[in-house]
């Protein structure tokens, strides 16, 4: 079948690398729901000020706890009801979009701008410093990341920022093997050796000649990375790491939520779902990516 | 032999599950883990709750319920003329509990008391490093310094000598540290090779026999058939150790458990209006602060740290930061503790006064300062982050800039004493033996300055007062001179002091006869099940 | 094959080192002093500060530190808690069977669902079944199991009142430790009902736990069978007729376990992780809440001994899988 669309593809008018990622893309309806999923939360999140008429700090001290609209006592006041302290939950919720998008960019371009760099340092320098960095990314890649990111957390102190670099770091190793990886297979090949020949320099080697070429497999684990940092990060803020209250961050929403769980279902359910489906959405599309920017790995 | 194990196993389930039905347990679900059984070694109430106030007893002992002093493993005793020495009569016939490993031969004597005090003191004591050998509230209490030695006078009479009077010495031997140990099972483990035993499987002469404990989990304790006071209405006493509140309340309310401590602030209101929940409070045994550096300007001027106390909206701060589980402070002791002085006059929350006397100290438009605020939850002060940012806003409005401050808890504690110190810090205190020093002397007196005495305050009048208290024994005498200091503390106002917490206790309507202990323990002698 | 053992051991080598020096920086780097600390808001006269501080070792320079910080963990020593005063690695040994008997029955319920689940994925390649399949394990990949945990108790607890809230077994039963595993230890005792009890108090969080290992499973079992399916010997088999299960579970299945045994192998990290977790919302006494405990109670000890041993935990189980699948697979002994 893939076979098929691929040369029926090659037979028509040679399409642009974007054009053929985008046709890739289209085929694969996860995908495009958790794209049009992640637009919706970015779009909700960019304009959190203007959607909702509360603040997300304050605190409607004659409506605590009140229920979603559609139970008895709600109000449409507060679509999703409010929480321990009389916030308006809905309100809540399109802020803490702000933050997991927040903490994901954060994690993916801090991991992904120091992955690369180590990765291309590492794949080009080769001998003792390779070592020396391949070692040090399997100590990270030993710890499981929840327990490093506890730790580096634990050294840092608690809060949104250090989570984030927390995180980051535990998911370095990836970035830097797929890098290396694709410096040395690349750095033997015809053009890289050409290119040197010529008289490139080593900065103009690694990143105009060779990094462009191992940027499809980078994109890929960067999507995935973005479901995993939001997945950590509520995880750290849930136990008190992360996030810090009064900020709006779902984890964090969900820290004291244990308290509720007698009466209070709506303060309990409504920040849990939206990482599910934030995170579900990242993973469909982070599939979606892989399947259009690698049609080989296609299954 | 087979077939009649066969024939009489239902008649002995039958008989368990009988006995069983008619023991009368009682669940307690208790906040956290004990950190250990030997509570000299250890300083929280949970390991207390599990040790020294359910398997020990101390030669005195605190009237349930209440700070005062009653006899305990002592049947009476004697102070001489000069306060420097103390005669204790023992009690006759207290016996040991029993275990496995250990079947006592002998009631509890004089042997028991010198044990249990020259362990925690003599570095040459064989058990001195047993466990770790640190014995933070033998230290903390100034026991090294205070002892001069002690003697046995006869089987049933130890004789305590002191290098200088102490008042408040009988207190300080109802604490949990000073809870007697039998001499003889530390021989015998010492003999067996295993001195840490003692400190794991805790035997003692109080009400509850050890059973086991179930790391993170459980503790069980059986009543001890021969207490000296006839044992415990209850029969079994099991510890369900749960840390989260909610979860907490959950099992009382299923029944699991009869009584709970620490609620959610947020359950009370359902707590109170539960038919089978009977929610008990009462004013904990601490003290929440703010303390002023009286070294530095400008808090050196009595009218600047009077005009910050008057700009202090307390009642906002109960609200919010308590959450209502909380009553301001205006005196720097609990009013749990006797010689509470009831007629001391708060600093009113007054914005035109705190401005006036701002402007007479020479700040007509205020200055910039610091409140430090503690990165921890401690019962007298639930948030401070929270807290200091009420401050914060209250005092903006005198003029007043405050910037926020935080370290480490390790940090915070550390700098906080250091004298040349700049700002305000927020901290507290709990009691240890309900003794109105134990407030006054050990955070406001001349010697902890740079330690304890974070206002860095040492007052001379105020000085005389409670270094008279002291030394007198009679307890009328006493009182008089706390409630003096009380008024000097008042206008010199070293502190603004913000709230002491509430303690609420929910127990299942079931029992019966239980008592909030004002010095924060939970204590189940005497607590029966309807 | 000696030479492949060899090899990655003397990799594991290095690893443990930069463990033990991650762990033993964490104790030093934090800010704040270990002895203020335990002293709290009473505080502590200079003299006996320095006497503690010189008892913990911490008065020396850095390197004699970290010396006798190595030469303490070849000594089975990993300090002393804080709060307990007792060594940090009896504290965890104490819990650690709580932990494996959670972990353990996971990773049972991830099997006997996953595997089954990832076959009729694979053999109904493209029907409803294998979109099922599918969807359902990427959602089980993307849950956050906290949440996850509190809404099967809002629901099985609070709600129906099927299981209960929190802990290994009711407060009514007393079991005598043998074995540390909760489930043999009842079963052993003569209590009457308590290894139902057990069983009770095992499940919702045995499921929580299961949830991303399982999901993990059936996606690797999937397509590693669909791989397997693919190849020569199955073709030939099914060309000769024979019976399509009998195809799978002989020839396939047995070629595709390799890959997915390795997977279950490397799930003991997510384990690991999801323990803290889980063991927090059901208040289960073993090591991931411990360590968050300790965590919280600022008791730096037992968390530098905890990461530790979970770490070194970790890669022992991983080098095992490691040489496993270099037993069971040539071709990863002779390439690498």
């Amino acid at each position: 079948m893939s076979e098929m669309v691929q040369t029926a593809v090659a037979e028509s008018v040679p399409p642009g690398p974007l054009q053929e990622f985008w046709g890739y893309f289209r085929e694969n309806r996860g995908a495009l729901i958790g794209f049009s999923f992640i637009v919706a939360v970015l779009l909700a999140a960019l304009f959190a000020n203007q959607l909702t008429p509360h603040s997300p700090y304050e605190q409607y001290r004659d409506y605590i706890l009140t229920p979603p609209a559609w139970q008895d006592g709600g109000l449409w006041r507060f679509p999703l009801g409010t929480d321990e302290v009389g916030r308006d939950i809905l309100t809540r919720l399109i802020h803490g979009g702000r933050m997991s998008l927040f903490i994901g960019m954060m994690v993916v371009s801090l991991s992904l701008l120091l992955g690369t760099m180590i990765g291309l340092i590492a794949g080009y320098a080769k001998g003792m410093t390779d070592t020396l960095i391949m070692r040090a990314m399997d100590i990270i890649m030993a710890l499981p990341s929840l327990l490093l990111a506890l730790a580096i957390v634990t050294i840092l102190g608690p809060g949104l920022i250090n989570a984030a670099i927390a995180i980051a770091i535990t998911y370095l190793p990836h970035y830097v093997r797929i890098t290396r990886a694709s410096v040395i297979t690349e750095s033997s090949k015809d053009y890289v050796t050409a290119s040197r020949v010529s008289g490139a320099g080593v900065w103009r080697l690694m990143f105009i000649t060779i990094l462009p070429n191992c940027m499809a497999p980078l994109i890929v684990q960067a999507s995935l990375g973005f479901s995993n940092a939001i997945l950590d990060a509520a995880a750290l803020g849930f136990i008190g790491l992360g996030a810090q209250p009064p900020s709006p961050e779902w984890g964090s929403m969900l820290s004291g939520a244990l308290e509720f769980i007698q009466r209070a279902w709506w303060v309990v359910t409504f920040p849990g779902l939206m990482i599910l489906l934030t995170v579900l959405a990242f993973n469909l599309m982070g599939d979606g990516l892989r399947d259009a920017l690698d049609p080989k790995m296609k299954r | 032999m087979r077939k009649i194990t066969t024939r009489l196993l239902p008649v002995l389930l039958l008989l368990i599950c009988f006995s069983q039905a008619q023991a009368k347990t009682l669940v307690y679900c208790s906040e956290g883990s004990p950190e250990g059984f030997a509570p000299a070694l250890y300083t929280a109430g949970t390991t207390f709750d599990a040790s020294s106030r359910t398997v020990f007893e101390g030669l005195t002992h605190f009237i349930r319920g209440t700070t005062e002093i009653e006899p305990g493993m002592a049947e009476s005793w004697e102070v001489s003329a000069d306060g420097k020495s103390y005669t204790f009569k023992l009690r006759k016939g207290v016996k040991f509990h029993s275990a496995k490993h250990f079947k006592p031969s002998r009631n509890m004597n004089a042997d028991d008391v010198i044990f249990t005090f020259e362990r925690q003191w003599k570095k040459e004591h064989p058990f001195y490093a047993v466990s770790g050998g640190n014995y933070e509230y033998f230290n903390g209490m100034s026991m090294p310094d205070l002892l001069n030695s002690i003697e046995k006078v006869d089987d049933y009479t130890v004789k305590f000598n002191l290098n200088r009077p102490e008042a408040p010495m009988l207190a300080n031997l109802a604490m949990d540290f000073a809870v007697i140990q039998s001499a003889e099972y530390a021989d015998k483990m010492l003999k067996a090779g295993t001195p840490e035993k003692v400190d794991q499987w805790p035997i003692g002469t109080g009400p509850f026999v050890f059973e086991g404990y179930k790391k993170d989990a459980q503790i069980r304790y059986t009543a001890f058939t021969n207490y000296w006071k006839g044992k415990a209405p209850i029969d079994k006493l099991v510890f369900a150790i749960t840390p989260d509140a909610s979860v907490r309340y959950a099992k009382l309310k299923a029944g699991e458990c009869q009584v709970m401590p620490y609620p959610n602030p947020a359950d009370l209101a359902a707590m109170k209006a539960d038919p089978k929940i009977n929610l008990m409070q009462k004013e904990g045994l601490n003290v929440g602060y703010l303390a002023y550096n009286t070294l530095t300007k400008p808090f050196d001027d009595v009218r600047v740290r009077k005009a910050l106390n008057h700009a202090i909206n307390k009642s906002a701060i109960i609200d919010t930061v308590f959450q209502g589980a909380g009553k301001p402070a205006k005196n720097p002791i609990p009013p749990t503790i006797w010689s509470y002085n009831d007629a001391t006059v708060d600093d009113a929350f007054d914005l035109a006064t705190a401005k006036k006397l701002l402007a007479e100290a020479g700040f007509p438009n205020g200055f910039e300062t610091k409140i430090w605020a503690m990165p921890v939850q401690r019962p007298y002060n639930p948030n401070a982050r929270r807290m200091a940012e009420v401050i914060q806003a209250d005092w903006a409005k005198v003029g007043v800039k405050a910037e926020i401050v935080s370290y480490e808890w390790g940090e915070y504690l550390k700098r906080s004493k250091d004298k040349d110190r700049d700002g305000a810090v927020l901290l507290g205190w709990t009691g240890d033996n309900g003794d109105p020093d134990n407030f006054l002397a050990v955070l406001l007196g001349c010697d902890a300055v740079g330690g304890a005495n974070r206002a860095q305050w040492c007052n001379q009048e105020f000085e005389a007062l409670i270094q008279k208290a002291k030394v007198v024994a009679d307890p009328k005498e006493r009182t008089k001179l706390y409630e003096q200091a009380q008024i000097v503390f008042k206008e010199q106002a070293p502190w603004a002091t913000i709230a002491h917490s509430m303690v609420f206790e929910p127990l299942s309507k079931d029992v019966v006869n239980y008592k909030i202990d004002p010095l924060g323990g939970h204590i189940f002698y005497g607590v029966d099940l309807k | 094959m000696l030479n492949f053992f060899l090899k990655r051991i003397g990799v594991v080598i290095p690893t443990f080192i930069g463990v033990t020096l991650l762990t033993f920086s964490l104790i030093r780097l934090i800010p704040g002093d270990p002895v203020e600390l335990m002293a709290g808001e009473r505080g502590i006269d200079p003299a006996r500060h320095a006497q503690l501080l010189a008892e913990m070792g911490l008065d020396k320079p850095l390197l004699v530190q970290y010396w006798n910080y190595l030469v303490g963990i070849f000594h089975g020593d990993m300090g002393t808690s804080l709060v307990t005063r007792e060594p940090v690695v009896k504290e965890f040994f104490t819990l650690f069977p709580a932990t494996l008997e959670l972990g353990l029955c996971a990773i049972i319920i991830a099997v006997l669902i996953g595997l089954p689940a990832g076959i009729i994925a694979a053999v109904r390649r493209g029907k409803v079944t294998d979109y099922t399949v599918m969807g359902m394990s990427l959602t089980g990949y993307s849950m956050p199991i906290f949440w996850w945990g509190l809404l099967l108790i809002l629901l099985f607890s609070v709600r129906l009142g099927w299981t209960p809230v929190s802990g290994r077994i009711s407060e009514m039963f007393w079991v005598d430790e043998v074995t540390g595993s909760m489930l043999v230890d009842a079963f052993l005792s003569d209590e009457k009902g308590a290894l139902l009890s057990t069983l009770h108090h095992l499940i919702l969080p045995a499921i929580v736990l299961a949830t991303i290992p399982l999901a993990v499973i059936a996606r690797m079992t999937r397509s590693a069978m669909l791989e397997v399916l693919r190849e020569d010997y199955v073709l030939v088999a099914r060309a000769k007729g024979l019976a399509m299960p009998l195809v799978i579970c002989v020839h396939a299945l047995r070629n595709a376990l390799i890959p997915v045994i390795t997977v279950i192998g490397l799930q003991v990290g997510v384990l690991m992780a999801g323990a803290i977790l889980t063991e927090t919302i059901f208040s289960w006494p073993g090591i991931g809440k411990w360590l968050l405990d300790s965590i919280r109670r600022r008791d730096y000890p037992s968390v530098q001994g905890g990461i530790l041993l979970v770490s070194c935990l970790v890669i022992l189980v991983n080098l095992t899988v490691d040489l496993f699948y270099g037993v069971v697979n040539p071709r990863i002994r002779h390439n690498r």
